[in-house]
């Protein structure tokens, strides 16, 4: 993958920032239910959007059996997601048109950087302390340096929530910063914060910004194993955050919403709160994924029905 | 557009919703729609028709009725006789066939979204989530009141026969909020919908008969200002609503004076958008595009004049800017769109006018950089900053996408900004400090009061206006109260003579008969009670005091225009009294009481000097007078409002707030009883006054305030003017710093009262010579007086964190 956009550098922690910020839950609720009432995305525009939605799936793998045999199949989706004569029929063909990343838990490492050989798609690695963030920081460190050297593309890791509620911001601070050390200039960082247990939007858009300025390359809300993942509202309030620092440093930060996106509809949603808040400049696999794993299954079935007009059956879409 | 241009470009493309159904509608009427009056579509053979056309293309879509002067009366007779039954309908038949409405509009939702979109230029997306859902939300809710009529508002009866005039710019909400709270309380109704938007009254129309609503009970008559007029003119309409413009709000306050006819208005605004430093600044700024760009800006209370705190105003207007420039304007049925095209083209170049105006005047001009339609009558998202107060872009409602910027420094100057103007319709406040949001609420002077949120509305809040914005309200169970009256209460429709020179007065001289004995008191003098002081009047005169023999009981003040002036200012100054606690307006108003019955045998005796009554009737009346005063320092805490049950998650409130300054003139009859009877009250709920005693009996008035002296009554909260009745009234009447003004004279005084009112649209409450029993508690005391004594303000808290 090519890195046209600089990277975030980081900044020093600004607690004035991090204290005055000030979310309004009721007017981030109304903002977020009228995302997709106010726009419509239909037809042709509705089939290419879901074909650049593809293009930005960290497709996932998470589970305790997760094994060789699994990855590999996964890969191998990874690289042709949508089946070849479809793309045909869209004028898509000379498109390579694969997956943003493939996401698996360490031990998989090695299996997915092999399977994926050849491709640009880098192996994402959720790294060690994954989902609970209740693990010391140097074996986290250390873990990281190591996925590093097996060929992880870019780091998914969580931050220590507690630090949150005791209002330890530094800390925060400190671990990602240490992360982001520790990814080197190969891998990206990207930054869990885990929206479902900070439960405020206010503890959202603070967690948003410290991993920010700890030097964070994606900010993405969770790892799927809360009972509250992805929301809109969670998921406008870290664009924002974005916006904001943008503002004031100039870089771009990635986004990635994860756990509970699965149908085609959840992603042009997504797509619509990018291209709102943040600009068409975001609506790159390079600043905005999906962490998902059915999503893709029900987008190859409305690929298939605008391209057919009949509605589809999973049975007809390689698995993955 | 190619998937593969889509892909790289990642644009937006058109996704119309389909008017294939409207299409059909329109042509099951073959295009040409009939008025619709008793139940069936009236097209009179020699009827003239005017084109519906929607603006969003120029397109024409059908034609309609252009009605006349005739036909109004024809509606009015058809609806006049289906009263008779409509009124007598048990409240269960008429809350089944309110129920039957909301579960019509619900059934053809769509279609009538569609319709409006295309008829009124609005989106698809607002009509369809906005508009028709709070349509329907309007006839439950009033299908409920229907239902609990007869056991929550005992005592009262419908109007009669209602005439209705709406707006083009929610065409099919302005309908329900007039149609629903007037059916559900049992009149009957004839509504004209703007010329410019008439498609969905007349399909609203098919729908209600559908459900079961009988023949003449809605009658609509479509046509241009000539029906309106004919509407306003008529003289049989017991009530008239009437939503729009001020100017013609207050034209048709002073055709309807002294008709006795019910009348609420509502009419334009200047609404504040007020940000402070604290805000949740992302929020505002969606709080602002939901503000003034909602419906193009065509609602009466857009967030149309932002006033940012100095501190945050740079990045604000940046962000706005930024904001503005991703807005989407275009075909009111592309579902992709966040501004539709405006009204016609009139209302296009009134728009562009006034941009001129701004730029003219200064103005610096941000048009958003959205791409606009190239057909059909469109108006870009509009800032204008670098106004001022003085601009006439900042006091003049623009009606129209266009948004006024100023800075304001401390929370005090943005409320004296937010207040500067003759309007009162609603505001916006944003803050995350609930104290500091909650006190700019309370002091900003306005109908609706929006909290980290805007143009917010539900059928269980009143909506309407504070000072020139308008009276009235639409929702809620204050909103009934425009629609009822007390059962076997007839109008009175006077006879009134043309007068000349009303109110004008020769002053009072010595002589005029002979004085009542005196029985050894000392010669006492009148004056006049103005800011807790006595004040001679200022032109020197006084009058005499005649009892029913013919003998003097003593001289009062013969006051003029500048005592009224004098008077209104002291009643300004005291305004604090507004903000005392009710327990404490409570203790004054009970001391009043006890201080006057410790001198209620001297009281007694005035009233029996000046009116010639017998001593047992003159006691009984102070009797009543001090149980008066502990009715209203009873009312003093417990009239304050109460939570309205919206679909909002949150708090709304309805506060039942002072009107302000209130101008009294007192009736002849019970000089102290009548006098007591209204300005207790008035002050009770934190009014100051401007009192006019009874000009043939004022000396029980300036007997009390001794009584105001020695009961801890701030100077200024009662001040009391004595002379002309109509004299004095005219000046209070017609003063634009009075807020309301009851007048319990005749009817020639009435009507001008009434007439006078319109220039700042003061609220008048005006008896046409009819009295009251101002013994019978019933009569004289109680709601009607409270709900004079207040207007009511909605403030809307949103919660959740």
């Amino acid at each position: 993958m090519s890195h046209s956009i600089p990277r975030n550098s980081g900044s020093e922690l600004d607690m004035a920032w991090v204290r005055q910020a000030q979310v309004n839950k009721s007017a981030a609720g109304r903002r977020a239910k009228t995302l997709t009432t106010r726009r419509s995305i239909k037809k042709e525009h509705q089939v290419a959007w879901l074909l650049k939605a593809v293009t930005m799936i960290d497709l996932t793998t998470l589970e305790g059996n997760d094994t060789a045999g699994r990855v590999v199949r996964l890969c191998a989706k990874a690289r042709n997601p949508i089946r070849h004569e479809q793309l045909e029929a869209l004028g898509m063909a000379d498109v390579n048109l694969t997956v943003g990343a493939v996401c698996v838990y360490p031990n998989r490492v090695r299996e997915a950087v092999a399977a994926l050989q050849g491709t640009d798609i880098p192996v994402a690695v959720v790294s060690p302390g994954f989902p609970s963030g209740q693990v010391p920081v140097p074996p986290r460190v250390e873990g990281i340096e190591k996925l590093v050297e097996e060929g992880a593309g870019e780091i998914d890791i969580v931050i220590g929530r507690e630090h949150v509620f005791t209002g330890n911001w530094q800390e925060i601070y400190d671990n990602v910063r240490a992360y982001r050390l520790a990814c080197g200039d190969t891998a990206h960082l990207k930054t869990i914060i885990e929206t479902g247990e900070l439960a405020t939007l206010t503890n959202v858009y603070r967690a948003s910004i410290v991993c920010m300025m700890a030097g964070a390359d994606f900010i993405k809300t969770s790892t799927g194993k809360t009972k509250v993942n992805a929301t809109l509202p969670f998921s406008l309030i870290m664009c924002r955050a974005i916006r904001d620092y943008q503002e004031r440093t100039g870089f771009k930060v990635g986004f990635k919403p994860a756990g509970g996106i699965r149908t085609a509809k959840d992603a042009l949603a997504w797509l619509i709160l990018m291209k709102e808040e943040l600009g068409d400049g975001w609506l790159t696999p390079e600043l905005f994924r999906f962490g998902a794993s059915s999503l893709l299954g029900d987008i190859e079935r409305q690929v298939s029905h605008h391209i057919s007009g009949r509605y589809a059956s999973a049975k007809y879409m390689p698995l993955g | 557009m190619t998937v593969r241009e889509i892909f790289d470009t990642m644009s937006y493309g058109l996704a119309p919703e389909s008017a294939a159904t409207a299409n059909a509608w329109l042509d099951d009427h073959n295009r040409r729609f009939g008025m619709f009056v008793n139940g069936q579509w009236l097209q009179p053979s020699d009827a003239k028709y005017f084109d519906v056309i929607a603006p969003a293309t120029g397109e024409k879509m059908a034609e309609v009725v252009n009605g006349t002067a005739e036909d109004v009366d024809n509606a009015y007779k058809v609806a006049k006789k289906a009263f008779k039954g409509w009124s007598q309908t048990a409240d269960h038949e008429r809350a089944r066939i309110l129920y039957a409405i909301a579960r019509g509009i619900q059934k053809h939702h769509r279609l009538l979204a569609v319709v409006e979109s295309l008829d009124n230029g609005k989106t698809i997306r607002e009509s369809r989530d906005i508009d028709i859902p709070l349509v329907a939300r309007h006839f439950y809710h009033h299908a409920g009141w229907a239902q609990l009529m007869a056991r929550e508002l005992p005592g009262y009866g419908p109007v009669g026969v209602v005439g209705q005039i709406i707006p083009w710019n929610f065409p099919l909400l302005m309908m329900a909020w007039k149609v629903a709270p007037a059916l559900a309380m049992g009149n009957t109704v004839v509504i004209k919908p703007a010329s410019a938007t008439t498609l969905s009254a007349l399909l609203f129309a098919e729908i209600a008969a559908e459900a079961g609503l009988p023949p003449g009970v809605l009658n609509v008559v479509t046509g241009a200002d000539g029906v309106g007029k004919a509407i306003v003119a008529h003289g049989g309409f017991d009530k008239l609503a009437f939503t729009g413009s001020t100017g013609v709000g207050k034209s048709i306050r002073r055709i309807t004076a002294g008709s006795g006819v019910k009348l609420s208005l509502e009419l334009g605004g200047k609404s504040p958008f007020i940000v402070f430093d604290d805000a949740d600044i992302d929020a505002a700024i969606e709080g602002v595009v939901d503000a003034i760009w909602f419906n193009q800006g065509e609602v009466c209370c857009a967030g149309s004049r932002l006033l940012v705190q100095e501190n945050i105003s740079a990045a604000f207007y940046d962000k706005l800017k930024r904001r503005m420039d991703t807005l989407r304007v275009g075909h009111s049925l592309d579902k992709n769109v966040d501004m539709g095209a405006v009204v016609d083209q009139r209302q296009k170049e009134t728009i562009e006018r006034w941009i001129e105006i701004g730029l003219a005047e200064g103005a610096d001009l941000y048009v958003a950089k959205c791409e606009m339609p190239s057909e059909g009558v469109f108006v870009p998202p509009t800032l204008l900053t670098n106004v001022e107060p003085a601009s006439s872009v900042v006091q003049e409602e623009i009606f129209g996408p266009v948004l006024v910027g100023m800075t304001f420094r401390m929370p005090a100057e943005a409320i004296a900004l937010a207040n500067n103007t003759r309007y009162g319709l609603a505001a916006s406040i944003w803050s995350e400090n609930i104290n500091l949001a909650l006190d700019v609420a309370t002091k900003v002077k306005a109908g609706s009061v929006w909290i980290n949120s805007t143009n917010l509305f539900d059928a269980a809040s009143g909506f309407g206006g504070y000072r020139e914005s308008g009276f009235g309200r639409e929702g809620g169970r204050e909103g009934l109260f425009e629609y009822v009256k007390p059962a076997g209460h007839k109008r009175i429709q006077a006879e009134i003579p043309e007068v000349e020179n009303w109110g004008e007065r020769v002053y009072g001289r010595p002589g005029g008969g002979s004085s009542v004995a005196s029985n050894g008191l000392v010669d006492r003098t009148a004056k006049m009670y103005i800011g807790g002081k006595q004040a001679r009047p200022d032109g020197a005169y006084m009058y005499p005091v005649v009892n029913p023999k013919g003998e003097i009981a003593g001289r009062a003040g013969d006051g003029n225009r500048k005592d009224i002036r004098n008077a209104v200012e002291a009643a300004h100054a005291a305004k604090g009294w507004a903000d005392r606690t009710p327990h404490n307006r409570a203790q004054i108003l009970f001391y009043m009481a006890e201080n006057l019955a410790a001198r209620a045998d001297e009281f007694a005796q005035q009233i029996r000097r000046m009116t010639g009554r017998t001593l047992k009737s003159s006691k009984e009346e102070v009797d009543l007078a001090i149980s008066r005063l502990f009715t209203y320092a009873a009312y003093a805490d417990k009239h304050g409002g109460t939570v309205q049950e919206t679909t909002l998650y949150g708090l709304v409130v309805a506060l039942n707030e002072p009107v302000g300054v209130i101008g009294i003139s007192c009736p002849d009859e019970h000089p102290l009883l009548g006098f007591v009877s209204l300005l207790a009250p008035a002050i009770a709920k934190g009014n100051t006054t401007v009192v006019i005693p009874s000009e043939k009996y004022p000396l029980s008035a300036t007997d009390f305030y001794q009584i105001l002296d020695t009961s801890d009554l701030p100077g200024g909260v009662i001040n009391i003017v004595t002379g002309g009745r109509d004299h004095l009234s005219k000046t209070l009447a017609g003063h634009d710093d009075v807020d309301a003004m009851w007048y319990f004279g005749d009817a020639v005084g009435s009507q001008q009262v009434e007439l006078l009112s319109a220039n700042n649209m003061k609220r008048t409450w005006v008896t046409y010579g009819q009295q009251i029993d101002w013994l019978d508690e019933g009569q004289a005391a109680g709601d009607e007086f409270l709900r004079q004594a207040t207007q009511v303000k909605n403030v809307w808290v949103p919660m959740g964190e």
